[in-house]
Parts: C-alpha cells; structure tokens; sequence
C-alpha cells in the first residue's frame, strides 16, 4: 500500500495516534485536547476545558455543520459581538453575511464601502465598549492599514477582532501576502486558527484577548479554512448586552506625545502577551527527541496526515504547532527548541515561525539547524497539500516515499480534458460593454485599464479588453499616468459599481483636478458579483434589511466635477457603441464618463431563448468575438446551449447573416 | 474496526457540486460519524473547474484535503473534469459520471472540438468501477436541470458506494433542502440509483 492511501485500518490507527500522540484538536469529542496541561502564569483563564469561551452562554446547544466562515460569525455572536462590519473579497466573504442571517437582533451589520471605512467604523464602536468584529481578505487590509497602525497605537475598550483571510496559492487574489506579518508590523496579537471548529472555539479567546489588553487583535484563517467545512458546537446565541457607551478621554485622540506614549505601552506588553501565549491552549508542543516539526493552521493537519502516512518508519520527534504567531510564544517555542538538532518548519506564505525559531536559536545559542522555505526545504510560494508536506517530511527524515498510486495512470494517454480557465457568465452585461468599447475603438489607438472584479475576466480572449490590473480603483488612476506618458492614446479605466465606491471616486475627483482627460466607464451591474452577489451604496439595500437611499452613480460623478456623464444600456450595441463614441469625443473637455447599466445575471431573470439557423449560419464571428460560453461549434456549425443561454440578445444582434433567432421561451426554467 | 470513505466531487462552477457534498456530510453526521469537506470558492466558480473534497470516518480526520490516491470514490458531474481528478482516486476505487460534457468557452473557430466520448473511454480504462449516468435524461424525467448533484449522488449510493443508503439520504434531503424541493430531490435520488444499477 502506498503512503498516501488512507482506507486502511493501519494507516487509520496511525492518523489516529499521531493525533493523540500530538494532542491536536480535530473534530475530537469533548473539550479541545491541547491542554498545556498546566495553569497560566498569570493567572489567565483561557476557558480551558469547555468548548465555547463565551462568557454570555458556555454551554453547547446544537452541532451544526458550518462553513469556517460560518464559524467565525457565529464565534463572534456567541462572544457577544455587537457590531459586525467589513468587505467582501474571497476567502472572507461569507462571514458577514452569515452573521447578519443568524443577527440575534442587537447586531449592527453592515457591508462597509472599502475596507478602512469598516475598520474605522469598528473603532468608533469599540471606542464605546461594544465588541466588534471587522472582515476582510488579506488585501483590503492594505487597504485598512492607514486606521490599523494607529488603531494599534490609540487601543480599544470593546474587544476588537479583525478577521483577515488570507489566500495562499492564491487562489482568488493579486498577491501572496500573510497577515500574521502584518502583524509582525503593525505589532498586534495574530490568532491563526487550524479548522472551522478550532476558528469558532478562538474567536472567543481573541475578544477577551483584545479586551484584557485593549488592544485589536487579528485573526487569520486561510481559504482551506475559511472554506472547510466540519460538525461544530455551537453554543448560545442570544443577543448580545449593551454596551456602556462612549466616556470622553484624551487617549482617544492621537498625538505625538501620546503616540510616543503607546509606542512604549505596546512594546512592554508584547513580551506579557507572548508569556500568556506559550499557555495558550491551542499552542502545544508535544513528543520526545532530537528531531523537531514546528507547524501552523491548516498545514498542521497535513502534517498529521504526513507523519500517519509515513507510520512506524517516522523516528522519535517533537512537534510544536504555533497558533498565535505574533507575539510568538518565546518561552514554548524554547521549551520546543532545548536539545533539538534539527527542525523543520512546516507553514504557507511567510515564514514567520521560521524567522522566530532562528531569531530564538542565535539569540540563546541553541545548537539547532532550522529547515524550512529559506533552505528550500518547503516550498516557498504556493498552497501545501498533503502531498507536499508528506514529500518535505520524508526528506527531512531521510526516508523513501512511493509515489501515490492512484487512478490517472492506469487511465493511459489520450485526449486531456478541456481547459476551463473562469469566464463571464452566459449572457453577463460585461460582455457587451467590453464589445461596444472594443467594437467602437477598433481603429484608434486606446489602453484598456481594468479593476478588480468579474469584469477582470473581460482579459479572456476572444474580448482582451484588460490591459491593466493593480488592485481596486486602479483602473482610473493608472490610466491617468498613463495618459501623461501617452497623451495621443485614448485611456479607458473600466470599473465596476461596488468598487467605484471602494476606492474609484478619489480617483476621478484627481482626474477632475488635474485635467487629465480619461474615459471613465462605470460597468453597473447593480451587485458585488464576483463574491457573491452583495449589496452596497449604489443598490439600495443593506445588510440589516432596511431599504437604504441609492445612491445614484452619474449624480456623484456630475457633483465631482465631470461634465460628459452619459448612461445606457450596453446590451443595445449600436447605441452603446455610439455612446462610447461621444464619450471618446467628449474627453476634449477634460474626463468623461459612461455608465454602462444592465443587472448581473445573477440579480436579474432571464430573457427569451435563441437558436441558431444553421443554414444561415456562416461566419462564426460569434464565436471569434463574443466567446459566450453558451455558444459552441458542433460539427463545424454554432450551437447554442438551451440550459445556458440567458437570453442577452447580443450574439443575435452581432451576427452578420441574422443566423441567430430568438425563440419564446415554452415552459418555465429551471 | 474503523471505516472511512473519501469522496472527490469534480464539476463545473455552477453545475450544484456543493449540495452533494452537504448531502454526504448531513448523511454522515446523522450516523454519527465524523465528516470534513472543503469547497472551491471565488472565481473558479465562474464557469472553471471545481472540486469538492469530503472525507467520512468514524475516527478523527486532520486534512480536509486529500491527497493523490485517496478518494474511495469519484463523482464526476462532467466526464473530462472527472478525468481531471483521477488523480485523487486510489487503484479499485469507484467513477461514478454524468455522461453529458460541458463544452469549454470556443474562443476561436479553430478551437479543438471537446468529445465527452474520448473523456468516457479514458474513464472506462483507468481500472476504476465506472458507472456512466445520462444526467440529461434523468433531470428531463424529473422536470428540472437542478437535479443533477442529487441524481448522480443516488447513482453512487445505488452502487453501494458511498457508505449511506438511499434511505439514509432521503432523510438527508429531507433535512437539508427546502420542503418545496424534496420530493423532486427525492425522485432525482432514486433515478439516479436505478440508472446505475441498469
Ligand atoms: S456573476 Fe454577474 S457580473 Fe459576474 S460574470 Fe456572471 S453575469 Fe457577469
Ligand atoms: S443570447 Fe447569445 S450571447 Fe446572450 S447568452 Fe444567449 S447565446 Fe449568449
């Protein structure tokens, strides 16, 4: 039997020893298992023993079957979170929703416009003692960083949990970056949780973390975890208890003096907080002998599917597995390192745990190699997997690893399936408010900015309509350096609706001042589609369910300044494209602007269907320029899929030799 | 004695991958026994390649990940993504496949046409037992396209596959969907296990 191959009663007894063995916490019954087995120094209760450290309900009410995300919030509401703020971006976008779902009725939950207005809201709040909790992924927080660094400094009196999810692959996001060195620099507490249960179990810890030390605190889940799903207990979940109130102090307003104040504040209490951390009952160092593994968060589980693959071969070692990793728990990490040769250090993104283990090993001179992504011995970009941890583990152990046997060799040469890169959506706006610009532009000379969204997608071919992409709102300020360089260029930035509230209109305000003549085109699907269909200023809707004012897009951009704003459908070709031609035109005056409105698939119904006459059909022009995945060639003529069609209309309007006809639906969709 | 039975979901974003994969865990938990699962979330779900992974034991599970080589069973809503995944699929284990393929965007009229039929014949020779289901027909039969996911899990439970019986997942379904939606659910479940017993 190979090493990976679970189904076997001997590799099952090992995951289970090694388990113990290590006294993990994986969806064991009863009380978590990582017991330092011993009292806090300090005499800090971390609710050792019982499964929810709430202090408003302790006990169990029901198991649930939760989503990570879904974990955090109801952690936060059992914790007694009174407002609850942030932005979508994936891994992180179901925890608020699922908050404002379970809301025992005295949360205050809203989608914030960008992610340094959530974190300031949150403040304000926590300034007057309630608890808040603030989501985000892993680059909003670059976002939120301006109020974070002083929010560190200035303190909280309400507990203050930041969920920042990070995204190692990445899988959906522009960079790599790890929060838990975000909290290296910003000098918080960091809380990284392992599962869906273990995240719901810590999100208690941090709020009182936070307020013991009045200090926010971050908390960084990865994708596996905020998107792994397990049974968790989930306790009491009524409504939270009212806070005091704001009481007026100097200590809530930074100055110099003050700021200098803090700076001595914090560092005096991180060594305090990395003591109480080497107690804390998800840190755990655990085995006997000279060889050591140090792990974190999800990679701690493929650790323990590792070293059970690897079974009785695996020599005697000691594993320390780091849940708080700022401030790093010194004196549990020494206790690890003492009489060690050898360690290697298992964790994704950063290496964090590596740097402290290092930094520890000269600073006491321990006699100790460490091994990990510095000496190439774990790779240093991308996801872990049980595989790859296994392949480290057995280097660094001098052992042999079989590889896997497993089905995709038996199943021989031969076609390989389809690439499935993600694509606009049958009958998605974007899709045709690309093709206007596209269409409308074909012989002049124009840079295609793009932003952050689905509408990045528009960079597919056949569309290629994004020819820049930094982060959100940059669309429309890269396409005015650009116009700087190359003026005689006409510079489109494409944005979309909820991230022109995000970041885009300071945006368009320093075009506006400094005269640089762009053309803005707003893509305003009346959503926040690509996380999963949320509302925000623009759509009228909130998160407590109240019907808020809309606020009107053109209306912001004639009040900023801009005096060619234009609106229209993009799903009527020929007006779009001669909308985008009056918009081009128009730049003579300074910024223009194009609001493109037609609702996301998602947010609308669907229209009537098409076929395609295949006598009529010649050309395949809908295919070379749409690349609607509702549209494929069988046996050399188009198709359109009934399931998929959404009934847009624009590949009937596109096609020369008016092959594509619209037929009433019969029945009811699906 | 302990049992344990991995599962690989592998479908097109959109296509309804996650509601199996609820139906495997609600399933689980009502008898008792521990259930993981992870899920493809975010862009891929646009039209990309999407993967489910759930992991049943009655004895503690650390990764909600598996590895290459350890899924009992593969359920393939597509027959090319279920080539995708085989990879996860150990030697003897179980394919269980919607025949229908889901075609790539064509992005240009040369694009390579996609045969499901060449994805079968792949399947057919990898040493798995394979189950070919023709979801079309069966979703056509139960009057909607949404019943794919539940159709191709009572194809895999039919064949004994999964550990639960179709009763256990009728209750499943009872608890998990919205009550306007079960008996089309339920319906769905066993078409799909007689077309895999056929
Ligand atoms: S989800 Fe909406 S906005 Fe996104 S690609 Fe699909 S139709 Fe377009
Ligand atoms: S009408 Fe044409 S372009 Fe629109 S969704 Fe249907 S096939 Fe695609």
């Amino acid at each position: 039997m190979h090493p990976w191959h679970s189904a076997g009663s001997r590799v099952d007894k090992a995951i289970v020893e090694a388990l113990h063995r290590h006294a993990f916490r994986y969806g064991d019954d009863g009380g978590p298992v990582v017991a330092r087995g011993r009292s806090s120094t300090i005499g800090v209760s971390w609710g050792l023993g019982s499964t929810v450290s709430s202090p408003w309900g302790a006990c169990c009410v029901a198991t649930e079957f939760l989503m990570g995300n879904e974990a955090i919030a109801l952690g936060a509401i059992a914790a007694g979170v009174g407002v609850v703020t942030g932005y979508p971006g994936t891994p992180s976008s179901e925890i608020l929703p699922t908050v404002a779902q379970r809301n025992p009725g005295r949360v205050h939950v809203e989608w914030s416009t960008n992610e340094k207005v959530a974190l300031e809201v949150a403040a304000g709040a926590a300034y007057a003692g309630a608890r808040t909790l603030v989501t985000m992924k892993q680059v909003g927080l670059n976002v939120a960083s301006d109020p974070l660094m002083s929010l560190a400094y200035v303190g909280v009196k309400g507990g203050m949990v930041i969920v920042v999810a990070d995204d190692p692959g990445p899988i959906s996001s522009q960079t790599e970056q790890d929060t838990r060195t975000f909290g290296l620099f910003s000098k918080l507490p960091v809380f990284d949780p392992a599962s869906p249960e273990e995240a719901y179990a810590m999100i208690g810890d941090a709020f009182a973390l936070s307020e013991r030390y009045g200090t926010p605190v971050l908390f960084r889940p990865t994708t596996r975890v905020c998107h792994g799903n397990a049974p968790v207990e989930v306790g009491d979940l009524s409504a939270p208890p009212a806070p005091d109130g704001f009481v007026k102090d100097p200590k809530w307003v930074i100055f110099p003096r003050l700021a200098y104040q803090s700076h001595l504040r914090i560092e005096q209490r991180l060594p305090q907080i990395a003591e109480e951390f080497s107690d804390y009952r998800f840190n755990a160092v655990s085995g006997s002998g000279r060889i050591g593994i140090a792990t974190q968060g999800i990679s701690s589980a493929y650790v323990a599917e590792a070293l059970a693959a690897l079974g009785d071969a695996v020599p005697e070692h000691r594993l320390l597995r780091v849940a708080t990793p700022h401030p790093f728990p010194r004196r549990l990490a020494l206790e690890f390192l003492e009489g060690l040769d050898q360690v290697l250090v298992v964790e994704e993104l950063d290496p964090v745990i590596e740097r402290e283990l290092l930094r520890l090993a000269g600073e006491c001179h321990l006699p100790v190699t460490v091994l990990g992504k510095g000496t190439g011995h774990v790779q240093q970009a991308g996801e872990n997997g049980v595989d790859s941890v296994t392949r480290a583990l057995a280097g660094f152990l001098g052992l042999e690893v079989a590889p896997a046997a497993d089905c995709s060799a038996s199943a021989g040469e031969g076609a390989e399936p389809p690439v499935r890169p993600p694509v606009l959506c049958a009958g998605c706006p974007h899709r045709a408010s690309f093709l206007a610009v596209k269409e409308a532009m074909r012989k002049r000379k124009a840079v295609f900015g793009g932003d952050i969204g689905c509408y990045t997608l528009g960079n597919a071919k056949p569309l290629d309509m994004v020819d820049t992409c930094l982060c959100m709102g940059a669309s429309v300020t890269v396409a005015q350096g650009l116009h700087v360089v190359e003026p005689d260029a006409v510079h489109f930035a494409f944005i979309g609706d909820s991230t022109f509230f995000h970041t885009g209109i300071p945006g368009v305000i320093n075009a506006v001042y400094n005269q640089t003549p762009i053309v803005l085109v707003v893509l305003d699907n009346s959503t926040t589609a690509m996380t999963g269909l949320q509302p925000h200023p623009g759509t009228g809707e909130t998160m407590m369910g109240a019907v808020a004012q809309q606020i009107d897009i053109a209306t912001v951009l004639r009040g900023l300044g801009v005096k060619h704003v234009e609106s229209c459908d993009p799903l009527n070709h020929d007006a779009a494209k001669a909308a985008v031609l009056r918009a081009v035109e128009a730049t003579a005056e300074g910024v223009s602007a194009l609001i493109f409105e037609a609702p996301c698939i998602h947010v609308a119904s669907s229209g009537p269907r098409y076929v395609v006459n295949e006598d009529a059909c010649k050309c395949q022009l809908c295919i070379t320029r749409l690349g609607c995945p509702a549209i494929s060639r069988v046996d050399g003529k188009m198709r359109i899929d009934d399931d998929l069609c959404y009934g847009c209309d624009l590949c009937a309007q596109m096609c020369p030799f008016d092959a594509i006809e619209r037929v009433e639906p019969t029945e009811g969709r699906a | 004695m302990s049992m344990q039975t991995n599962i690989i979901i592998a479908g097109v974003g959109g296509q309804g991958t996650v509601l199996a994969s609820k139906l495997v865990a609600r399933a689980a938990m009502d008898a008792g026994l521990r259930v993981r699962t992870s899920e493809t979330i975010g862009m891929a779900q646009r039209g990309g390649s999407v993967v489910s992974h759930v992991r049943v034991s009655d004895a503690p599970i650390a990764s909600p990940l598996m590895a290459p080589g350890m899924a009992d069973v593969l359920i393939g809503f597509e027959p090319g993504e279920a080539v995708r995944s085989l990879a996860f699929l150990r030697p003897g284990g179980t394919v269980v496949t919607n025949a229908q393929p889901v075609a790539p965007v064509a992005i240009s009229p040369a694009s390579a046409a996609y045969s499901g039929q060449a994805m079968l014949e792949r399947l057919d020779g990898c040493g798995a037992r394979l189950a070919v289901i023709d979801g079309a027909s069966i979703c056509a039969e139960i009057g909607s396209l949404k019943v794919l996911n539940v159709a191709l899990l009572g194809a895999a439970a039919g064949l004994g596959a999964l550990g639960f019986s179709l009763d256990q997942f009728e209750t499943a379904i009872r608890e998990s969907v919205r009550e306007r939606f079960v008996d089309m659910n339920i319906r769905a479940l066993h078409a799909g296990a007689r077309s895999a017993s056929a």
